[in-house]
């Protein structure tokens, strides 16, 4: 393949890659922002997935599988609420908890409801968020360079996909053009000088951390409904991870989130292209070094050498109305 | 002024044993500028909460206008036409004035809309009182003076009619705070009731109305200002409390034990907390700093005891340099004879969860006869612990018992009974008796003098007067960072109060 | 984690919030149970039988124990030191890796018993060594140490990966890991000491590392509390400001503090990779330096408590394996869903159940409440 194919396939790849870690950086903003360190985005993530996979077989119905997510995610989102917010606890502690508690109960559920080993049974066209294809896509096909990368790179992904770039934006404009937004960046800052405005920062924190559950949830419906048929163990392999590290990467920004994740979803996609590969200098990477290359990355962010990342003032200490 | 603003009838509020306050009664006529005056500790900053609906009282009524009103939430209050300009400003820092304006007051759901609006109505506010600030500007890189203007615009921008200002000019500098008075004038014409909580005097003699003096959670007098003076005033505000004089014999101070030169300290906020401030400790004396907390005591202690870095100046331990400005260690401190006993003796001088004996060698912990090679000496510790538990009377007698178990007069008895048996040649003390029990406070003294008799000098931060007074052979008063005067232990409480609350002194100190 | 004024007698606070955190992690664990369509008494009786049944039951069940004390103490030394150290799991990997380097150089030149305290070393060394870099950064550029170490667990992942599947495979084998060690460098088993008391173990993975568990949870308790390096480490973790006051240097306690913790994460992996597998394997940790934040919690940071727990833990993961013969909808996944409810009740809610067990107390016994609140008066 010529190296304009090569190079627009692999951008195909890196948006698809991406995609999970889009979604699930946006849900992490909300609560950040807001105040609520979370950890566990992995784990609502997996769950929501769970669920997707299993109410998408059961109903054969792939919407069925999003609203079964967000509300599995949501719930979890809730969990992670009330030992933080109303009960003050250690919220990575709690985080971390979700996790464990997501991981496992996906297996067991998986194995117990569908007995194939942990993961929900294969789905077809009905139960998936397929490819959708842009008007006049296969029209512009044979069009040189410009309409080849709108056939192969533009159209031809799942609607969540687009609805995930979508939600950058959204996700700015609730931020920056909403007065609940507006509010929810105060109360990650300063929660005292937004409950002497009159505003209940309980509330407020409930609301963010709902909105991390939401998108969780479609983020795991996209990893079971649309980059593959069903639920499988432990599919999200670290991916939570991935995209706390793109939100710190971002600084907490809705725009720059998208390009950490696009830059982390490049360097995934890279990897999987040149495994074996040899490159001129190089001579062989080891894929690990790709798979690795993320986490390195925020480390080396958050040892202060790519500038600073100053998290939201209020973060991750419970709110305790001073004495 | 025909109604009142503001009527407080029998307000009462305790936080555990504390009664922050004792049934106070305050009437606030409509129209007029109010001080509230005491020192910490009085109750004015509870008693203001309680009006802004950030605390309830457990007892009593609040009437706004005439009217008796709930207040059980800052919105009641806002709704009912209170706004508080805060001490400690409620402001988001990377916000912008605007966004911080209209927080909790935005108007509609999407922003778009209303901003414009709010922008315009801001602008107008500004013009009206004076107080011009750009709305587009961040909070965090506007000077303090111009960011306090903010909290006063997020008030009137609520449609605040009465303005409680707590301590409003403590960030302030001269200038600025004249700007201030004439803001809070212009509010006055305007038919604002202005409710103005302060311990400095001279502000209160300036633009206020009236005047009510608590002490102690007790409203204890209200006066007409300009049928009050200041020398009234003070005295009211420090009270005529019982004095525990302990016996003294004269000092015999010899040699300059501490030496604070041209001291300059600066808070995080680069607020200056200690100004250009000099002054000796001698051996065999005791000087006393007197002062409301906030004006720099706290920092000064901080600074030569090696946990806070100094902007400028220097401190000398028996001629030797403190390296104030640099990466003073106090542990070394410690071993060339500096003791600390700090003024929070809950986080700061004690680790609560340890047991007695843990804590009587805290910042000892490295001395040869408590360690055995790497180990601790457990057996020697606890002997040692016993000792001092008799020597100085803590109770209970139980080495073993968790600290947070002790009350606070017997926490602050282990903390002395540590710094004082280690011979220092300085000790350095802040708040020796806060919240401790009579007897103790007459134990704690009685060692205080001891100290001094046997030599030692002591430098002694305090803001009980009485207790300064009693113990101190040469007090110094600190007042906005300042040294304001010297006076030698005979001073009367008037005098001092004066100083404290930053009136010049009639005659000059030397 | 904050500790708020307790009014309630010592064994309450120490013994029964911590009993009735457990039993709601454990009821709701039962829940999931139900939920899979099983009932949970008879899978919590087959677990203990299947834990404590037999010789050779109650063996594989101390040799589980055995990582996770090791992983218990490590993430414990951190929390004295107010650290949250969620890299024990990376710790414990690379570990593996110090312990595969010495025994493939010395497996055939010494007795296993001079390369045992080699190994040691090499477990220890860079288990403290993974933990350096985030605990550098925490104390030198305040980089939040939970994040760093996450990071550290799956960049130790994908570097043992690379090892595995490269310079440390053997020629010539399919498999990722090392060639399997000679005798000097396997530790030996334990059964004989199961038989002394009677049972009958024909072969079991429990070996001498268990010992060496034991040996470092009394070391722990040594260090923290009997020398004056715990000494400044326990200061620090209360009050970062009493530390400063009392000469103590913070970014010296916390480099510190996180090295032990990852030595003894380190030290994990000579239990399964000399004790048991004789070799290097890809992903031999399989969860137990998370297991350890639980055992921690549990066990609130003393050893006194993290060995039973780390005992209760090894009891689940056996009595698991056999449980999930017998009902086989549930799985070992079954113990990481009570690790995740443990971690949440005796965590992040410790505290849920005190104003119940406080009004209890007070109804019951004012006076005990009453006392412990005059105590308070003025402090």
């Amino acid at each position: 393949m010529d190296f304009f194919t090569t190079l627009v396939v692999i951008l195909d790849s890196t948006v698809r890659l991406s995609i999970p870690l889009l979604l699930a950086c946006l849900a992490g903003l909300f609560s950040e922002r807001a105040g609520v360190f979370d950890i566990g985005l992995e784990g609502k993530m997996l769950a929501g997935a769970f669920a997707a996979g299993a109410a998408a077989a059961v109903y054969g119905s792939a919407w069925a599988g999003l609203g079964a997510a967000v509300l599995v995610s949501g719930f979890l989102a809730l969990v992670h609420g009330f030992a933080s917010i109303t009960h003050r606890g250690n919220q990575i502690v709690s985080g971390v908890a979700i996790n464990f508690i997501a991981a496992g109960s996906t297996i067991i559920l998986g194995q117990a409801w569908f007995s194939q080993g942990g993961r929900t049974p294969s789905l077809g066209a009905d139960g998936r968020f397929g490819a959708v294809t842009l008007p006049f896509a296969d029209a512009m096909r044979d069009v040189p360079v410009i309409g080849y990368i709108y056939y192969e790179l533009i159209s031809g992904h799942s609607i969540l996909v687009y609805f995930a770039f979508f939600m950058v934006f959204v996700t700015w404009w609730v931020l920056f053009r909403t007065r609940f937004g507006l509010r929810l960046r105060a109360v990650g800052e300063n929660p005292a000088a937004v409950d002497t405005a009159g505003i209940s920062v309980t509330w407020l924190r409930y609301r963010a951390v709902l909105c991390t559950g939401a998108l969780c949830g479609f983020a795991g419906t996209y990893l079971a409904l649309a980059m593959n048929a069903g639920f499988v163990k432990d599919m999200t392999a670290g991916k939570g991870f991935i995209a706390l590290a793109a939100l710190i990467f971002a600084k907490w920004r809705p725009a720059p989130a998208m390009f950490a994740c696009l830059l982390f979803g490049f360097l995934d996609a890279l990897a999987i292209r040149l495994q074996g590969t040899p490159l001129p200098v190089v001579g062989r990477v080891p894929v690990q070094f790709f798979q690795a290359l993320p986490y390195v990355l925020t480390v080396i962010l958050l040892a202060g050498f790519i500038g600073k990342a100053i998290p939201p003032r209020a973060g991750g200490v419970p709110y305790v109305k001073e004495r | 002024m025909s109604e009142a603003a503001i009527e407080l009838v029998g307000i009462n509020k305790s936080f555990g044993a504390v009664h922050a306050n004792r049934d106070i009664n305050l009437e606030i006529p409509r129209g007029t500028i109010h001080g509230i005056i005491g020192e910490n500790g009085a109750g004015k900053s509870t008693l203001m909460s309680i009006l802004y609906g950030f605390y309830q009282a457990d007892t009593g009524d609040i009437h706004v206008n005439g009217k008796s009103t709930a207040i059980n939430t800052p919105n009641d209050a806002i709704a009912a036409g209170i706004g508080m300009v805060h001490q400690h400003f409620m402001l988001v820092q990377n916000f912008t004035v605007l966004e911080n304006v209209i927080l909790g007051a935005e108007g509609e759901a999407l922003l778009n809309k209303s901003i414009a609006k709010a922008r315009a109505e801001l602008i107008r506010l500004e013009k009206e009182y004076g107080l011009e600030v750009n709305p587009n500007a961040i909070i965090e890189e506007l000077p303090v003076g111009l960011q306090q203007r903010v909290e006063i615009l997020k008030a009137l921008y609520r449609g605040a009619d009465i303005l409680i200002l707590d301590e409003p000019t403590g960030v302030l500098t001269p200038a600025e705070a004249d700007h201030l008075f004439r803001i809070l004038g212009q509010l006055k014409a305007e038919g604002k009731t202005v409710v103005l909580i302060t311990h400095k005097l001279r502000e209160i003699m300036a633009i206020t109305d009236n005047v009510s003096v608590m002490r102690q959670g007790q409203m204890v007098a209200t006066r007409k200002t300009s049928e009050t003076t200041v020398e009234e005033l003070a005295e009211l505000m420090v009270g005529r409390r019982v004095l525990l004089r302990v016996q003294k014999e004269e000092g015999k101070p010899s040699d300059f034990k501490l030496s604070v030169k041209n001291l300059t300290v600066k808070d995080q906020r680069g607020v200056t907390m200690v100004d250009n401030v000099s002054f000796d400790v001698r051996a065999g004396e005791i000087v006393g700093i007197a002062g409301v907390a906030g004006n720099g005591q706290s920092e000064l202690l901080e600074t030569i005891a090696g946990i806070r870095k100094a902007e400028a100046g220097t401190v000398l331990l028996d001629g030797r340099p403190i390296d104030v400005t640099g990466a003073a260690d106090p542990g070394e401190l410690r071993d060339r004879g500096l003791a600390h006993v700090p003024e929070d003796r809950h986080y700061v001088g004690l680790v609560l969860p340890f047991e007695e004996y843990e804590n009587s060698i805290l910042g000892y912990h490295d001395h040869a006869q408590y360690l055995k090679g790497p180990f601790l000496d457990i057996d020697a510790i606890r002997a040692d612990a016993r000792d001092k538990i008799e020597k100085y009377d803590i109770r209970p007698t139980n080495e073993r018992l968790k600290t947070a178990n002790f009350s606070g007069g017997n926490q602050q008895k282990i903390v002395l009974a540590r710094e004082m048996e280690k011979d220092p040649g300085v000790l350095i003390v802040g708040q020796p008796t806060r919240g401790v029990d009579v007897g103790a406070i007459e134990f704690i003294h009685k060692r205080l003098i001891a100290m001094r008799d046997g030599g030692k000098a002591v430098l002694l931060v305090s803001v009980e007067l009485d207790e300064i007074r009693s113990l101190s052979d040469r007090i110094l008063v600190m007042f906005d960072g300042r040294i304001v005067g010297e006076r030698d232990s005979e001073a009367s409480e008037g005098e001092l109060g004066l100083l404290m609350a930053g009136v010049e002194a009639q005659e000059a100190a030397e | 984690m904050s500790s708020p004024y307790a009014k309630l007698p010592a064994w309450a606070d120490y013994g029964l919030i911590p009993l009735i955190n457990l039993v709601v992690a454990f009821a709701v664990a039962g829940l999931v149970v139900l939920m899979v369509g099983e009932n949970p008494f008879r899978a919590a009786a087959i677990m203990v039988e299947g834990a404590f049944g037999s010789g050779r039951n109650i063996a594989y069940t101390l040799y589980y124990s055995t990582s996770f004390i090791f992983t218990g103490l490590a993430v414990a030394v951190a929390f004295h030191g107010g650290l949250f150290n969620i890299g024990g799991e990376g710790q414990a990997y690379v570990g593996g890796l110090g312990v595969a380097l010495v025994c493939l150089t010395f497996d055939s030149i010494l007795p296993w018993w001079l390369t045992f305290p080699l190994a040691i070393l090499g477990a220890a060394a860079l288990g403290a060594g993974w933990a350096f870099i985030p605990a550098y950064l925490q104390a030198r550029r305040g980089s939040h140490i939970v994040i760093t170490t996450i990071m550290f667990n799956f960049i130790a992942a994908s570097l043992m990966v690379y090892l595995l599947v490269g310079p440390l495979k053997p020629m010539g084998s399919m498999a990722p890991q090392t060639r399997t060690f000679l005798e000097g460098g396997q530790l030996p088993k334990l059964n004989w000491v199961m038989e002394l008391f009677g049972f009958t173990v024909r072969s079991s993975p429990f070996n001498l590392s268990f010992v060496l568990a034991l040996v470092c949870a009394f070391l722990v308790w040594l260090v923290i509390w009997r020398t004056r390096l715990g000494y400044e480490i326990r200061t620090q973790g209360h009050s970062p400001k009493a530390a400063r006051y009392a000469g103590i240097g913070e970014a010296r306690i916390v480099i510190i503090t996180m090295m032990i913790s990852g030595a003894l994460a380190g030290m994990m992996a000579l239990n399964p990779v000399m004790g048991d597998q004789a070799r290097l394997q890809l992903d031999f940790v399989t969860g137990a330096g998370f297991v350890g934040i639980a055992v921690a919690l549990m066990g609130r940071s003393h050893p006194a408590g993290i060995v039973p727990a780390a005992i209760l833990f090894g009891m689940l993961y056996q009595g698991g394996a056999e449980l999930a013969f017998e009902m086989p909808n549930i799985s070992r996944d079954m113990i990481v869903i009570i690790q995740g409810l443990v971690i949440l009740f005796a965590g992040a809610l410790e505290h849920m159940f005190r104003p119940s067990i406080q009004a209890l107390f007070a109804s019951i016994s004012p006076r005990s409440a009453g006392l412990a609140a005059a105590k308070r008066e003025g402090a």
